[in-house]
């Protein structure tokens, strides 16, 4: 183990002329839970990792939720080219404790810069996003009511960092208005009998304490489809980037209610490595 | 969170508030004419090092190089200066910088502000006084 990592920091040290680093540290965010770049829950207007409009970046994450009656594992990638197009996979695996019970889903993401940069054009930088999502298996979605055991999300985002907005802090906000019909996220399924896609917002915003260090919230809109009371979901986070090849990110979630059970918070832990 | 914030808005309203001639201008903050000096000095000296965007400065001449930038700066960091050099449009027609080079210098800037110790808020703030020019600066 020790072993590979000293390998793997070998190859990225000796090889780091070759790593994108378009982006000023810390700006392009870190990777969310359906694997866009993006916050942690929320899709940004960003695409993943260091690539510039030369460049083209390739990134891995995996993020762990562990709220009182639930977890949620996610692993993935994404690919960014030449600051355009953002390509992203992630498998998620949701843990039911009560019921011993593991639900699997993939999503796969495409993610377009329309207009902007987020630093520096005078307007926020503006993309569209896509995410396609496949569950393992509907048993518990089709007992729940929903109607497919797949989906598609479209969104479109906004982003914006002001230099030394704060304070002489930099400051990020982010809105993302996603067109859905997932059950939590799709974990739950797709629609049900009454509802399909309907529009929901999400909303970050972040200030950068050093170049460093990152404190931000996030708050993302969710439907009811299968009148479970499905909550939207808040979460409170730090992001640590030592450097432009991996960032760090703990926070606290707010899931609210899941699947009939209520008061779902607990800690998040992400790590992403950008090359 | 909350209460950092509100110091924050707090600092930041008290700010505008006392924006008066006897607040003190970016220039000031930045060191006066010894700070700007010793950013610009310090630029120079990470540019010379540098493999990666050394060649867009091989022709240079360094001393005027120098005595511009301090001039330019000191004027949009509202110095006692008025900058009627050459636009940066016309400066950087032709070099074709991409923008993995023009972030790779602002990287370079920024090193050089920690090495004149400028702390990090006044770092930013004159950061968001220049990054408005880039669109004059890349791929011409």
């Amino acid at each position: 183990m020790l072993k590979t990592i000293l390998l793997l920091a070998a190859l990225v040290t000796t090889s780091a002329v070759n790593a994108a680093d378009g982006k000023l540290i810390a700006t392009p965010g870190v990777s969310q839970i359906e694997g866009a770049a993006g916050g942690g829950l929320v899709p940004w207007a960003q695409l993943a990792g260091y690539a510039s409009r030369d460049e083209i970046a390739i990134n891995a994450f995996c993020s762990h939720g562990n709220v009182d009656d639930f977890k949620l594992d996610v692993c993935g990638a994404q690919l960014n080219l030449y600051d355009r197009l953002e390509l992203s996979i992630a498998e998620q695996e949701f843990d039911v404790e009560a019921l011993d019970l593991r639900i699997r889903q993939r999503v796969l993401g495409g993610k377009i810069r329309l207009y902007g940069d987020l630093v520096y054009s005078r307007w926020p930088q503006v993309s569209l996003g896509i995410q396609y999502k496949q569950l393992d298996d509907a048993l518990v979605a089709n007992l729940l009511g929903a109607e497919k055991d797949s989906g598609t999300d479209y969104y479109l985002a906004a982003s914006k960092l002001h230099l030394g907005a704060v304070g002489g802090l930099n400051w990020l906000w982010n809105v993302t208005g996603r067109y859905t019909e997932a059950n939590q996220i799709g974990l739950l399924g797709f629609g049900s009998e009454d509802h399909d896609h309907e529009l929901m917002l999400e909303a970050s915003t972040a200030l950068l304490f050093g170049r460093h260090l990152a404190v931000g919230v996030e708050y993302r809109e969710k439907p009811d489809n299968l009148s479970l009371k499905e909550n939207d979901w808040k979460s409170l986070f730090v992001a640590w980037v030592p450097n432009k090849y991996v960032s760090l990110t703990a926070g606290w979630l707010d899931l609210g209610e899941i699947a009939g059970i209520d008061d779902q918070d607990g800690l998040y832990f992400s790590m992403v490595g950008n090359y | 969170m909350l209460k950092k914030c509100f110091s924050y808005c707090a600092a930041l309203l008290l700010l505008t508030a006392c924006a008066t001639s006897t607040e003190r201008t970016l220039y000031n903050k930045l060191g006066g004419e010894p700070g700007v000096e010793k950013i610009v000095t310090n630029l120079v000296q990470n540019i010379g090092h540098d493999e990666q965007i050394f060649h867009y400065f091989a022709e240079a001449n360094v001393t005027r190089f120098k005595e511009h930038l301090a001039w330019h700066l000191c004027d949009i960091s509202d110095g006692p200066c008025t900058y009627t050099g050459d636009t940066m449009q016309l400066i950087h027609d032709g070099m074709t910088i991409n923008e993995r080079d023009f972030n790779h210098m602002v990287d370079l800037l920024i090193e050089a502000m920690y090495e004149a110790d400028v702390p990090h808020h006044i770092q930013n703030q004159l950061l968001a006084r220049l990054a408005p020019m880039r669109k004059d600066i890349i791929y011409r």
